[in-house]
């Protein structure tokens, strides 16, 4: 090989290496892993007697193309860049007149959900006139335009739509047709454990029927998590929104207030789920995974606040205040701490080494455990005492789900920051447990009215 | 011969962590040598060994590390976990269950004939 050759092929490694770095699946690692191979094979073919752009070329063809190389990059990387993981058919380069289309579609979409709230009106049920039944079939209204919006962008197959329009179905039965008592304990937790029952219906939507695959799970709580930033900041603007427009309509003395109560809240409130489902996939970019910044803020500010907490239980030798809604408070606490470390198993990348921050997670995740256990001693006297309520049964039930993953997760970390157990083992036990809350979710909205007879 | 690509893919997970059971190596060294036992059979597509070496590493079946020679350039090295080895040992055992069952067919040969469906079979 001359030195002119020889510089010419540096040169044409050079762009290749230039041409990889635009893909943002790949890693610098990932591309110099690469290289090293190219470089490899270059040298087998040029001792074999080829010429050095002959050798390159071939190479080049033999690594594969390079759009499908960065799919199965990011197949396998899916923390990297995981909105280009939906790849249902729609890969990269698609002109913008097909995302105007989509623009239109998603449009379509929000306009049938946030009508869809006012359909009951034109039979009579009117949103004034008190009753549960909007509260009871809010989940219904909100997730089922989503799905569909989802089955539309990722062409889910017929088969997959039945078996999702049933699941809709089966939960709008159980809220309308169970003979529950308007200020029943019942109705309160169909109302609360149907939505999430139903989200995770629109997870199975969401990962294009592949609900099965860990990544594609993986994905949906990365979505969930950036869905409710979004849906967060839509609902500051439109609370900014409101109170411009009671004002300037008071100002000139017209009530707007009925309107904004019947109509802007609730219409936009549900177009705004589509618009922030929409938003996720479209302006990634934008703000690419809030939801792990925050956890990375958060984590020691929970973990000292709940240290101090348990110091000051051991320190005061005050007994937990066994009140009714102590138990709820401490479900959401570690629904907290739950998010916390789902948000930063999210993002993490699996391969790195265990560092500080993982340290203060399992921190976190022990104090909340020793916490909740101290609770659940508690409590448990009490409702042995006073007998199992639909509201005790479900918040004692909560608990435990929480607690299982919890206490398992804590287990597979320890492993984990003493280098024992690969962080993936973790990641799989929360995307395998997904189906335990869709079990708890639906067994709430389905099983608990008739068991604690409707009351 | 053309190995079909669903073969090509099955076969890859077994095949790759049988190499990294005889010891530490890299990706193009690993292709190499799999080409040269397929007898240039198993055609692989270079690039797309690296996504499923990333795969198997997250996954705790083997682990890597750059290595970085006196002179030349630095190079990640795969080495196969005890749990790499669990798992080879597992696919090796499906793996003989369905070549046992294809050698079973096609000694068979003529004296295999279909079985007739029974009847609860379809009414079930």
């Amino acid at each position: 090989m001359t030195v002119d050759s020889g510089n010419e092929l540096e040169q044409q490694i050079a762009e290749w290496r230039a041409y990889m770095r635009r893909r943002r699946e790949l890693h610098t690692t990932d591309a110099e892993e690469l290289e090293d191979h190219l470089r490899d094979r270059i040298a087998e073919l040029t001792s074999a007697g080829l010429h050095a752009d002959e050798a390159f070329l071939i190479a080049v063809k033999r690594m594969g193309s390079l759009d499908e190389l960065s799919r199965e990059f990011a197949r396998e990387h899916s923390e990297r860049l995981w909105k280009q993981l939906v790849l249902t058919g729609d890969d990269a380069g698609k002109p913008s007149s097909g995302n105007r289309r989509e623009l239109f579609i998603m449009i379509a979409f929000a306009a049938v959900a946030a009508l869809g709230i006012k359909a009951p009106a034109l039979f009579g049920v009117s949103m004034e006139g008190g009753g549960t039944f909007y509260a009871r079939n809010l989940g219904l209204f909100a997730l089922a335009p989503l799905a569909a919006y989802f089955a539309w962008r990722r062409r889910l197959a017929p088969a997959v739509i039945g078996v999702l329009a049933a699941l809709f179905a089966v939960g709008a039965a159980a809220v309308n047709a169970f003979p529950m008592a308007e200020d029943s304990q019942t109705i309160v937790l169909s109302a609360i454990h149907l939505p999430i029952a139903l989200w995770l219906v629109v997870g199975v939507a969401y990962t294009g029927g592949d609900w099965r695959n860990d990544r594609r799970r993986m994905d949906f709580i990365r979505f969930t998590g950036e869905w409710f930033i979004y849906f967060v900041l839509i609902a500051l603007g439109g609370g900014v929104l409101t109170a411009f427009t009671v004002g300037t309509f008071s100002a000139i003395g017209l009530d707007a207030e009925t309107f904004v109560g019947t109509w802007l809240v609730p219409c936009g409130a549900m177009a705004a789920v589509v618009v922030a489902a929409w938003l996720v996939e479209a302006k990634q970019s934008v703000i690419e995974n809030m939801a792990p910044v925050l956890t990375r803020v958060f984590t020691p500010l929970f973990t000292v606040t709940l240290v101090v907490l348990l110091g000051a239980i051991v320190w005061s030798s005050n007994g937990i205040d066994v009140e009714r809604d102590v138990l709820i408070i401490f479900d959401l606490l570690l629904v907290v701490v739950l998010g916390l470390l789902l948000y930063a198993i999210s993002a993490r990348d699996p391969a790195a080494p265990a560092g500080i921050f993982d340290k203060v997670q399992l921190a976190l995740v022990v104090t909340a455990l020793v916490i909740d256990v101290l609770v659940l001693a508690a409590i448990t006297g009490r409702i042995t005492e006073f007998g199992f309520t639909a509201n005790k049964t479900a918040a004692l039930g909560e608990n435990l789900v929480l607690l299982a993953n919890l206490s398992w997760s804590a287990w597979l970390f320890f492993g984990f920051v003493r280098g024992r157990l690969p962080f993936g083992r973790l990641e799989r036990w929360q995307t395998r447990y997904l189906v335990v809350y869709a079990a708890w979710a639906w067994i709430v909205v389905l099983a608990f009215p008739p068991l604690f007879a409707f009351a | 011969m053309h190995i079909t690509k669903d073969l090509v893919a099955a076969s890859a997970t077994p095949l790759v962590l049988g190499i990294l059971a005889e010891g530490e190596s890299y990706g193009y060294a690993i292709l190499k040598q799999v080409n040269e036992l397929s007898g240039g059979h198993l055609e692989w597509t270079d690039g797309l060994l690296y996504p499923l070496l990333h795969r198997l590493e997250r996954l705790g079946h083997v682990e890597s590390t750059w290595h970085t020679p006196v002179e030349g350039r630095r190079r990640k090295y795969y080495r196969i976990t005890e749990q790499g080895l669990n798992e080879l040992a597992e696919q090796r055992r499906q793996w003989a269950a369905v070549v046992d069952t294809l050698r079973g067919v096609w000694n068979a040969g003529a004296s295999l004939r279909p079985i007739p469906a029974p009847a609860w079979g379809v009414a079930g």
